[in-house]
């Protein structure tokens, strides 16, 4: 990195950096060398940034029109679809930004896996990373409770009661979390507010995962570790930027599309009834971006057993670096991982399937195989494949198959060499 | 450095530590007790139902503490079945004698012992009650027979005021 001894070119410039060297951070932003081979799957970055901002933007502008109370909900959020001006915009966009954001947060979790992102020096990344997708989580449950419709309180009523399963205190935690005896008003003020509180918790967090990256630097599809700045790298501005943007551009026509064309896909008809703690709507689902994890929830005949189930497959991730085993990083260069790596998005996408039908017949049975596999995935295959594999050639350097180009890797190498 | 001072140092570090943690806990303690049930939560603590107009084989649901209590008048055929049942084939034994003690009552939480939803009546593999969201199935006492759910429906603390009205809570 070579911006500590950047100065800034005006005088006032170097005054304020003297003082607050907010634009030799600006400067390491523009300068920050990245790896010129990083495909579209690493704009993904940026486009979470982008839905942060949105879910925050708009999200402080419902606020100002919607009622936190048991009472007035429900009212207020049809209040902000017929009567705010452009109010149906806002919350369209809120309400499908969410579904944006998680699409987004799962290619950009995926690429990690494929590409290997996780491993060394890379962990802390990821483990932010991971409390960054459940906060995601909790603040998307919370928000779905807010509109106080039937698939809000049922979703609030039975995720709530997944704490019921811890012995002994259970019942005491999820009195508690109620403040009362049921899903009520109570529980939906205190919602409301810690759905307000987390975006800001994220965004810190996300600060951190930049900082946290720009230690080690991007990993790229080659895997490698790369020098910095060399002629394997390229500055942020423009090419980055630039590239991000594009990518941006063609994620915004896929909100576009879902905010104008189709709004209400991705939800459900039934949250447009008012809540009713008397009746139960006949098929409770939560929403299609938790369906692997409540397909694991409900696949496991015990209560205790579902919940743990449910949380170790999210945690799991957490501690995924020390259960790949593997030195190589980019699947590129793992013709087995790959493979199983394929297998395990197959399996993912299965449960979400299953997680939509009812649990029962069939169904039931694909779920249970899918959740063994799953564990099985990151608890067997992947410890064991880091030792059994044989693993491709891996490259110097990212130049290094363009400009050896020869298959003869030995001469391929000394001309590399030399070029430097 | 004399042994002694060292100890005299250790010694102030751990008290005041101590002190402090005891002073959070103190002040940490209302922010967590704040979210429990307030006063005007727990004053709504029974309800009084009339009774009268159901006929036996007929369910009343009424809420209570936000949650819906089934009132259930049984049939003959319904209270012989429940006390039937061998204690083995239960996964949460109880007898229907303790559950219901006027057999032609049933009175309990219409709430899902799983994730809390709401069952369905006349429902399931055993005539009595089947949780939509997770597939448990409920006898005609209330008790779990098949499914995730771990317990019985619970039974409220309740009594007969007079002939035909009920005080839950």
């Amino acid at each position: 990195m070579s911006d500590h001894d950047y100065r800034p070119k005006s005088k006032v410039g170097q005054w304020f950096n003297d003082r607050l060297p907010l634009l030799t951070l600006a400067n390491h932003l523009t300068d920050y060398p990245t790896p010129k081979n990083l495909n579209y799957w690493w704009t993904f970055g940026g486009i979470l940034t982008f839905c942060l901002i949105t879910q925050i933007v708009t999200g402080l502008t419902l606020a100002m029109h919607y009622i936190a109370h048991a009472d007035m909900a429900f009212e207020s959020v049809e209040h902000i679809m017929r009567d705010v001006n452009y109010g149906w915009l806002i919350r369209y966009i809120h309400a499908n930004g969410a579904s944006m954001f998680f699409l987004a947060v799962y290619i950009h979790i995926f690429r990690s896996l494929f590409y290997g992102s996780y491993k060394a020096p890379r962990e802390i990344i990821w483990i932010i990373g991971i409390i960054i997708y459940l906060l995601m989580m909790a603040a998307a449950f919370m928000g779905y409770v807010l509109p106080w419709g039937q698939m809000s309180f049922w979703g609030a009523t039975v995720i709530t009661n997944l704490f019921s399963a811890i012995p002994l205190v259970g019942e005491g935690i999820v009195t508690w979390l109620w403040g009362g005896y049921s899903v009520d008003n109570p529980t939906l003020t205190r919602f409301f507010t810690l759905h307000y509180l987390i975006p800001f918790l994220i965004l810190g967090l996300v600060v951190l995962h930049i900082w946290a990256l720009h230690v080690p630097g991007n990993n790229n599809p080659v895997g490698i570790d790369i020098k910095k700045p060399s002629k394997d790298t390229v500055p942020f501005h423009p090419y980055i930027v630039i590239k991000d943007g594009f990518a941006l551009l063609m994620f915004m026509i896929v909100f576009a599309f879902f905010v104008f064309y189709a709004p209400n896909i991705l939800g459900h008809a039934d949250n447009y009834i008012e809540a009713n703690p008397m009746v139960t709507p006949a098929h409770i689902v939560p929403e299609w971006y938790l369906l692997p994890f409540y397909a694991i929830l409900r696949s496991v005949p015990d209560k205790l057993l579902g919940v743990v189930a449910m949380l170790s497959a999210i945690l799991i991730l957490a501690v995924l670096p020390w259960l790949d085993t593997s030195k190589i990083r980019s699947a590129v260069f793992r013709p087995l991982y790959k493979q199983f790596y394929w297998i395990l998005v197959a399996d993912v996408l299965i449960l979400g399937y299953v997680g939509a039908m009812p649990a029962e017949g069939l169904y039931l049975l694909i779920a249970r195989v899918a959740t063994a596999y799953y564990f099985l995935h990151f608890l067997v295959i992947l410890p064991v494949l880091g030792f059994k594999e044989k693993t491709l050639p891996v490259p110097l350097s990212i130049a290094e198959p363009v400009l050896g180009g020869s298959p003869n890797l030995a001469a391929a190498r000394n001309k590399e060499s030399k070029i430097e | 450095m004399s042994e002694k001072k060292t100890k005299r140092r250790d010694f102030l570090f751990t008290a005041t530590t101590a002190v402090g943690a005891v002073g959070a806990a103190a002040v940490v303690w209302p922010m967590i007790d704040q979210m429990n049930p307030d006063a005007s939560v727990k004053a709504l603590a029974s309800t009084e139902v009339d009774v009268s107009s159901l006929t036996p084989g007929n369910t009343l649901t009424v809420l209570w503490r936000g949650k819906p209590v089934f009132i259930r008048r049984r049939t003959q055929e319904e209270i012989d079945e429940a006390r039937a049942v061998k204690m083995e084939d239960l996964i949460h034994p109880e007898k229907d004698e303790d559950r219901a003690k006027n057999p032609e009552w049933l009175v309990m939480l219409g709430v899902c012992t799983h994730l809390g939803c709401v069952p369905l009546n006349d429902k399931g593999d055993y005539n009595g009650w089947f949780c939509p969201c997770h597939g448990s199935h409920y006898d005609t006492s209330g008790r779990i027979r098949k499914g995730p759910a771990p317990w019985n429906m619970e039974v409220p603390k309740y009594e007969f005021v007079d002939a035909k009205t009920i005080k839950i809570g």
